[in-house]
């Protein structure tokens, strides 16, 4: 098991001393919040200080869309396909996205550089449509604006 | 309660003294929208301009006013004149404002509007007010949006806060209750409960303790009214949050947020500990003996726990799925407790109903749905962004008068999210309220109006409101689960020209199948984008299945691109942009596209429309 990952583990594990299951998401999201994502040695961890089976743990981790499985990228796309992204053209720009890095949502590209997902909803619909890269919110997209971005990230 | 009125007293000297600021005071607002619009670009500017100009000024960040399609905004304060609104600034336009505007020296920079609500024109300057986009909306719930800091509890309290709650924790619970129902309140998640009943309900079940959860989880895609209203005015919910405890006798609350809100959750992260510390929240509160506590949960993703059982059941960190009513949350809900849910908006609406009392709320709106809603107004839209006007107001006057209508003619109106339906042009004078929207085949939904253009294809859109419903069903029972693949299935055969006509009479048939035999609000209303765009539609489906034809020009496998060399100049921006190599030809020449090689990304046709010489030489058809 990955040392490192079973130390950041366990000291998020440590703030929730309570065995109690109804912390599991809070968990999942703290640790993921620390490792960028879930590993099965997280998961394996988790298990033990809650006292469930990991199959419960994963049964609920996959439930949600918040939750990873992968090692993310060194940056993060997020694609609205809200409903005002989507009349606005996101499906377009979903497809630049997958044909430019040749990777579906879920995925992290090969040289570990951008990782790609899709959400429902950014709130941001009067500026329609948008692309989150990091934590900075891309408006008004296009599908040349958006390849003139993606270039500009190292 | 005199501590209420040293604290009140404090806080009015604290809003009076921003007012009659000695130096100027600048307000930008900073909504996750207006950020995501380069407000936090123009925030920096201010800091580096005044430090480097040495100018005097308070700067402020407040939340979103509403008319996002304006945002950037940033108000300037001088001393002796009320705030002055500049629209759209970026850093150019923020240095010469902190320079030019703020000297008094003559400038080119008129401001948008001004903000003082008692006067009509201040040095020819229109009331902000007036703007088409506000001059129709009537702000209850939204009141103090893009107005007061939203880490400030002492401007929230200036303008009236928590005299609601003081007149609350009065009447005492029943007196609560009697007053929501007098004001004809009903919930704004989307049902459209009456809230009075509802917690009636939860006040007289038995076992203790007893929940409120406030469901914060806004999942419908296209709308931000939640967001913005948390981000703008957090004391608002909260206030409304201790109040609704108080009624039903709750002493602990959850909070069940959307993660993807980060800025949301912080600001209620500090009011609360605001309230806390002002004794409005927490132990003995304003020394009545009542404690009242509430807890933030981040929803991690899942559409379907808006539904409240399914909310419940995540907040017990579980899988968000729905169970069979009844028994309902009031007698049985979290942890098998008491429980009652209410959405943000119609919580944040309960303080100014205490306050201003039950009959003067019953007197906005129509004879079943009282009081004012707020709508995100987006997609094909002029004046894209947050309103708030009287429930019974028609598709119209919102549209058109307030969101200044659609730039390409009008299609369609799309409202309640992915459970609600489309409606055509013949429905634009509909008054907008429960009763109407659902005969129409629609719902009220939560706020999201979706308003499409000629552009805007509708099988496409029921096809998108499917791929959503079908990936976020929870699985739990068949109809759902099963049904809406089917129809997701049949709606991308139609859209590859795949289509035949026995296929809407599947759709119609299953969409009735799915809709009365689900679990969960999510499949009972899922088929509806279909059914409605076949029902008021209907040609365009038969056009993509008789003619394998798309109108709109937005299914991907029914259009092809073309250059039209009668205008193509040869100025080769296409040639460079596309992906494939599919558009060649030497300069100056008209250029050649190779279907063979088109993926159909759209860059050419983007790019020509708004860079090249030509202008509109790449079409879609």
């Amino acid at each position: 098991m990955d040392v490192k990952i079973a130390n950041t583990t366990q000291s998020t594990l440590n703030k929730f001393p309570q065995k109690d299951k109804s912390n599991l998401i809070q968990i999942l999201q703290a640790v993921q919040e620390k490792d960028d994502f879930l590993s099965p040695e997280a998961i394996g961890s988790i298990s033990k200080h809650l006292r469930v089976s990991r199959s419960y743990i994963f049964g609920v981790a996959t439930f949600y869309s918040q939750f990873k499985f992968n090692p993310p990228g060194r940056h993060s796309i997020r694609i609205c396909l809200g409903t005002a992204c989507h009349v606005q053209g996101g499906d377009f720009l979903l497809n630049v996205l997958t044909s430019e890095l040749d990777i579906t949502t879920g995925e992290t590209t090969e040289d570990g550089k951008f990782d790609l997902d899709r959400v429902a909803c950014l709130g941001c619909c009067a500026l329609a449509p948008v692309v989150k890269i990091d934590n900075t919110i891309h408006s008004r997209m296009s599908v040349v604006k958006l390849k003139e971005i993606l270039d500009g990230y190292e | 309660m005199n501590n209420f009125e040293t604290i009140q007293k404090k806080a009015l000297y604290e809003w009076q003294s921003l007012q009659e600021n000695p130096e100027p005071v600048i307000y930008i607002g900073m909504g996750s929208c207006g950020i995501a619009s380069g407000a936090d670009k123009v925030w920096k500017q201010v800091q580096e301009t005044i430090s480097k100009e040495k100018i005097n000024a308070k700067v402020l960040k407040v939340g979103c006013i509403g008319p996002c399609y304006l945002e950037p905004l940033l108000d300037i304060q001088k001393p002796g004149f009320p705030r002055f609104s500049f629209n759209n600034v970026d850093e150019q336009k923020t240095i010469r404002l902190l320079t030019e505007f703020l000297n008094g020296e003559e400038s080119k920079l008129k401001p948008l509007g001004h903000l003082d609500p008692q006067q009509k024109e201040i040095d020819g300057i229109r009331s902000f007010w007036d703007q088409p986009m506000l001059k129709n909306q009537e702000r209850i719930v939204l009141r103090n949006c893009g107005i007061i800091d939203p880490e400030n509890i002492n401007h929230y309290i200036a303008r009236d806060g928590f005299k609601g709650l003081l007149k609350a924790l009065n009447l005492g619970p029943e007196g609560i209750i009697d007053e929501i129902k007098k004001s004809g309140l009903r919930g704004r998640g989307g049902a459209g409960f009456p809230t009075g009943l509802k917690w009636q309900f939860c006040r007289e079940a038995k076992g203790k303790p007893k929940y409120l959860i406030c469901n914060a989880d806004e999942g419908d895609p296209g709308a931000f009214m939640n967001r913005s209203l948390m981000e703008g005015d957090p004391f608002a919910l909260l206030e409304g949050m201790v109040i609704a405890a108080h009624a039903i006798g709750a002493n602990t609350g959850y909070i069940y947020i959307r993660a993807e809100y980060p800025l949301a959750i912080e600001r209620l992260k500090i009011a609360i500990t605001q309230m806390i510390d002002l004794g409005f929240l927490g132990k003995n509160i304003l020394d009545t003996g009542f404690s009242f506590e509430i807890r933030l949960k981040e929803g991690a993703g899942a559409f379907v726990c808006g539904e409240e059982t399914a909310l419940i059941a995540s907040i017990e960190g579980q899988r968000g799925m729905p169970r069979s009513r009844p028994p309902f949350p009031a007698t049985s809900g979290l942890y098998g407790n008491p429980t009652n849910i209410n959405n943000v908006e119609t919580l944040a609406t309960i303080p100014k109903i205490l306050r201003e009392g039950g009959n003067w709320y019953a007197g906005f709106g129509t004879k079943t749905s009282k009081g004012t809603k707020t709508f995100a107004l987006v997609g094909k839209i002029r004046r894209a962004g947050l309103i708030e006007v009287p429930m019974g107001t028609t598709l119209r006057k919102i549209i058109f008068d307030t969101g200044g209508g659609p730039i390409k003619p009008f299609k369609a109106v799309q409202t309640g999210g992915p459970s609600g339906g489309c409606l055509s042009e013949k429905f634009l004078d509909l008054p907008v309220d429960f009763e109407s929207l659902t005969q129409a085949g629609s719902i009220m939904g939560s706020g999201g109006l979706i308003v499409m253009d000629e552009h805007t294809c509708m099988v496409d859109v029921a096809k998108y409101f499917l791929k959503f419903t079908s990936q976020e069903s929870c699985g739990k029972c068949v109809p759902c689960r099963i049904g809406t693949t089917r129809i997701l299935e049949i709606l991308e055969k139609i859209t590859q020209g795949k289509g035949e006509i026995k296929d809407l009479e599947i759709l119609e048939n299953l969409g009735d199948t799915v809709k009365n035999s689900s679990l969960c609000g999510l499949g009972q209303t899922a088929p509806n984008p279909v059914l409605t765009t076949i029902k008021y539609f209907k040609d365009e489906y038969l056009e993509h299945i008789e003619n394998k034809r798309c109108p709109a020009a937005v299914c991907r496998d029914l259009v092809e691109y073309r250059v039209i060399k009668k205008k193509c100049t040869g100025c080769q921006r296409c040639v460079n942009v596309c992906p494939t190599g599919a558009i060649t030809g030497p300069r100056s020449e008209p250029h050649n596209l190779d279907l063979s090689k088109c993926i159909k990304c759209r860059a050419c046709y983007e790019i020509c429309r708004f860079d090249a010489i030509a202008g509109d030489a790449i079409v879609i058809e």
